[in-house]
């Protein structure tokens, strides 16, 4: 999977256990793929593939969208939850809260659809479990 | 020479400022630039063995037939004595004691040799180790500095436009919302089948007589007739 074009518009037409894919390429220093998987629209996961990876990141939340004398125990938590959950781990990312997964960038159509629907289901999964923590 | 070390100081440093280098590229080119030149001893070093191995065996080589003549002669001489010629013998003696000092001198330059080998060898060893080393440490460097600049792009293009990331207590309540709709159309199946199930069994109750119309015509009209 070379370019953001050419696993655009592959995975704009495939389907992965009952889930689609839309795709839209936001331009910028690097081309960025924000990708829908449907019935978990409201975890959208932006995709970068860069020389050594396929990066896919879904943002949780802001910095200050969370309770702040529960950043500790959160990050705890997160940490512990990281090795559990499939596929994807947490991470920070500026001042955003994210779960990311990579690929190598010789995965198949069929591992980037699986890894895009884990990390959404792992992402929307994790905001419910996590939000006594949000504001 | 410690990029390693250098790259997180400055990503737990300065570098979390979006757009900037973590490493910058003159210190990346620097380092390129070391193991490039590292490699090229590391050829000088390869070749260097290879001229001294051949020496060491051209050594070897006259060491034996050193040792060959040294061994002819004495026959020479053995048969000298046995003829009684103690001049002839005596010159072949000479002979064969020039050769044993050359064939100690050769020895001395054989094992110079050999240690040199041994010298190269574990040398060339270690710088081929000490370049893996450093090109595994450029590539964590070089993939790290893209991840990065992959990784901030990617946040810098999201958040430059609000209605890429909706709010986190948004999105909860709109997952918590169609979940709570899904449950809703799954209960509503589950009742509308009860529904029907239980009209059903009506039908078949009063069908087969066992539960009577509350009010059928025959009721009303018994119940006129008495009045």
């Amino acid at each position: 999977m070379n370019t953001l074009q050419e696993l655009s518009s592959q995975i704009s037409n495939f389907e992965y256990k009952g889930h689609q894919f839309s795709c839209l390429t936001i331009e910028g220093e690097y081309n960025v793929l924000r990708v829908e998987v449907s019935d978990l629209e409201e975890m959208p996961i932006f995709l970068t593939i860069t020389e050594a990876q396929i990066l896919c990141i879904s943002y949780l939340f802001n910095n200050n969208e969370i309770h702040q004398d529960k950043i500790p125990e959160l990050n705890q938590y997160l940490l512990e939850l990281s090795v559990p959950m499939p596929l994807s781990a947490f991470a920070i990312v500026d001042e955003y809260y994210a779960i990311f997964g990579a690929l190598s960038c010789g995965s198949t159509l069929e591992s980037i659809a699986d890894e895009l629907v884990t990390l959404a289901a792992n992402s929307s999964d994790s905001l419910q479990a996590l939000e006594e923590f949000i504001k | 020479m410690n990029i390693v070390t250098k790259l997180l100081t400055a990503i737990r440093g300065s570098a979390r400022e979006i757009g900037e280098a973590v490493v910058d590229t003159q210190s990346l080119r620097i380092f390129e630039q070391e193991i490039h030149d590292s490699k090229e001893n590391l050829e000088l070093a390869k070749k260097g063995l290879t001229e001294v191995v051949a020496k060491k065996m051209a050594v070897e080589r006259r060491i034996e037939s050193t040792k060959a003549d040294i061994a002819e002669n004495e026959g020479y001489a053995v048969k000298a004595l046995e003829k009684d010629d103690e001049e002839l013998a005596l010159q072949v003696a000479e002979k064969i004691a020039g050769l044993e000092a050359n064939l100690e001198e050769r020895n001395i330059e054989l094992e110079s040799y050999s240690r040199n080998t041994e010298i190269l060898k574990s040398q060339i060893k270690e710088a081929e180790k000490i370049i893996a080393e450093h090109e595994r440490e450029l590539a964590m460097v070089k993939t790290r500095e893209s991840v990065q600049n992959a990784t901030k792009s990617v946040t810098q293009t999201v958040t430059a436009n609000d209605s890429a990331i909706g709010s986190a207590r948004e999105s909860l309540e709109r997952i918590k919302q169609k979940q709570q709709n899904e449950q809703d159309k799954l209960e509503a199946g589950i009742q509308l089948r009860k529904d029907i199930e239980g009209d059903d069994l009506e039908q078949k109750l009063k069908a087969s007589g066992i539960k009577q119309e509350k009010h059928s015509a025959e009721d009303v009209l018994a119940r006129l007739k008495k009045k």
